[in-house]
């Protein structure tokens, strides 16, 4: 259970996560979540492996509906319409086109840095070059990857570094003007350097989308997020401002995680 | 040094001897099993040239079957072996990337697909001449086709078929969760990835899957002979290219056939050494027909690996 917390206006939510319940077959995986997404701020989900925070993200962008026998209840507001998203008389098709997702390890396409950038462009129908390559440019330089690859926009973005393909995939997500931003454990198959690079980039792009990230890294978390939620065996067990979780967490199974003492 | 060495050491190296004497042997006997598959193709081949060589020449290429074995040649053949494979890869290619598409992408996993999946594999192992039977009821009593190069080509099309099906089931698979994961994930639609995800990146496998079918089908023989292919054709079928609008004419597809194989056949089983030595450079010609093929998928599958690394 979450609800407000203090410092956070109602006003200012991007989404508002109610009695959300997910299943896998007869597998209950989520057990009513309640969560409030600050509008254009980092809201970080932690939790040992297994906890359903990764379950709990992609939820947002439907994702779990590409397999079959999955099952939501509850709902996930979307501000300003307050269209539930996870309502099935909504099309997923049309909740991936608002919320973009970096997944854990960089899956670019094998095809050129300037298609990968501009694929969700086209499905979204836009064909023309020089539209293309504005909005391919703009979104590269968003993911600072643009001095690094502008040389070779039309290599195989296989030929790129781990933190680099990486970044063409947070690149490829924000080519679209997302909403929200999720972020799947980004930098879990990263070495420390990229993974810096990563964390800084995140934080710049709260100025312009509301971001949410899945993180076994709590360190990370506070470093980058401006809420956290501790999640256990599918429960939020705890959300607050970053700071407070870290500081002075206010259940003991909190304390304990962020310790160390298990997870 | 050898004062102090314990019983436990000496007993160990017996042990580690005795193990590499067995990888002797077993290096020994996988050598030889080698060497005898080898050999006996080796052996055949060179048993081939030797017969077959002198026999090629342009004229070879360039005549009909005659009964003077000097002045027979495979022109019929050759170009009916070319037309045949052509309605074949026609006919195989799009129904078994269009089967192979929808068994792994739309296909709900029941019991259903799972009955088509057993069954696309035991088809690929049904012994050719059924398939003949089959397509000599289907192509050339009931749908009239007569004994043409279309029957030819469509009953090669469908015992290639769950090959074409299987190569593109196995290509497509290769391609991790993660990618189509990310297209979702953008917004596309089932139907705009696969046509710009999961077909480009199985293109590689579905085309050495296709090539190799092709080889296989290039070579038979029984199929072809059941549906009435004739042995002695002594001329070729009617151009595919008019003079007149529109330039372009399918009369050819109905026109009867012979194919390299059959034409090997019908030299073999005749009295006439000369006639045999016909056979060994027509085999020739076929041989380095498949070998050609199999080269090209080869050279497929390495373009497309370069390119594409899961």
């Amino acid at each position: 259970m979450a609800g407000l917390v203090p410092g956070m206006i109602p006003e200012k939510l991007k989404a508002e996560v109610k009695g959300l319940n997910f299943y896998y077959n007869d597998l209950k995986a989520l057990k009513d979540i309640h969560l409030p997404i600050a509008n254009k701020l980092i809201t970080a989900l932690i939790g040992p492996s297994g906890c359903g925070k990764t379950t709990y993200l992609r939820c947002f962008n439907r994702m779990h509906d590409l397999y079959p026998n999955n099952r939501y209840e509850g709902e996930i507001i979307l501000y300003p319409e307050r269209v539930n998203i996870v309502d099935p008389r909504i099309d997923p098709i049309e909740v991936r086109m608002r919320i973009s997702m970096v997944f854990q390890k960089p899956n670019p396409f094998p095809k050129t840095v300037f298609e990968n950038v501009a694929y969700g462009l086209r499905v979204r129908g836009v064909n023309k070059k020089c539209l293309l390559d504005e909005k391919v440019e703009k979104a590269l330089k968003q993911a600072a990857l643009w001095d690094e690859v502008k040389d070779r926009i039309d290599d195989l973005a296989f030929n790129l570094s781990g933190g680099q393909q990486q970044r063409l995939c947070i690149a490829r997500a924000l080519a679209t003007n997302p909403e929200i931003l999720l972020f799947d454990e980004p930098t879990s198959a990263l070495d420390p350097t990229a993974t810096a690079k990563i964390e800084e980039l995140i934080l710049q792009l709260k100025k312009e989308v509301t971001i949410i990230i899945v993180t076994h890294n709590m360190q990370q978390a506070a470093r980058v997020s401006d809420y956290t939620a501790f999640m256990y065996l599918g429960e939020i067990i705890e959300f607050d401002r970053t700071d407070k979780v870290f500081t002075r967490p206010s259940q003991k199974l909190t304390e304990e995680y962020i310790t160390g003492r298990f997870g | 040094m050898q004062a102090t060495e314990q019983p436990e050491i000496l007993e160990m190296r017996k042990r580690i001897s005795s193990n590499k004497l067995r990888d002797h042997i077993f290096w020994i006997v996988g050598l030889f099993s080698t060497l005898i598959g080898f050999a006996l193709l080796f052996t055949l081949i060179i048993d081939l040239f030797i017969d077959g060589f002198p026999r090629l020449s342009w004229h070879f290429f360039t005549s009909y079957p005659s009964r003077f074995p000097e002045q027979a040649g495979i022109l019929s053949a050759w170009v009916g072996t070319i037309l045949v494979m052509m309605v074949t890869a026609a006919a195989a290619v799009p129904l078994g990337i269009a089967a192979g598409i929808y068994l792994e992408e739309y296909g709900k996993k029941n019991w259903l697909t799972h009955l088509i999946e057993i069954n696309m594999n035991n088809l690929a192992g049904v012994p050719s001449i059924i398939y003949g039977l089959l397509a000599l009821w289907l192509f050339v009593y009931f749908l009239k086709f007569g004994e043409s190069i279309l029957t030819g080509g469509l009953t090669l099309g469908l015992l290639i078929l769950p090959m074409v099906v299987i190569a593109t089931r196995e290509s497509i698979r290769a391609i991790p969760n993660s990618i189509r994961e990310a297209s979702y994930a953008l917004g596309a639609s089932k139907w705009q990835t696969i046509k710009d995800h999961i077909i480009p990146y199985s293109v590689g496998g579905i085309l050495t899957g296709m090539i190799i079918g092709l080889s296989r089908a290039i070579g038979e023989t029984a199929p072809i002979i059941t549906v009435g292919a004739l042995t002695f054709i002594a001329f070729l079928p009617s151009s595919p290219v008019t003079s007149g609008f529109p330039f372009l004419s399918f009369k050819w597809l109905l026109d009867p056939f012979t194919v390299m194989p059959i034409q090997m056949f019908n030299w073999i089983s005749r009295p006439q050494t000369a006639f045999h030595l016909n056979a060994a450079a027509a085999g020739i010609v076929l041989l380095v027909m498949t070998l050609v093929m199999n080269g090209f998928a080869i050279y497929v599958r390495y373009r497309f690996r370069k390119r594409i690394k899961w």
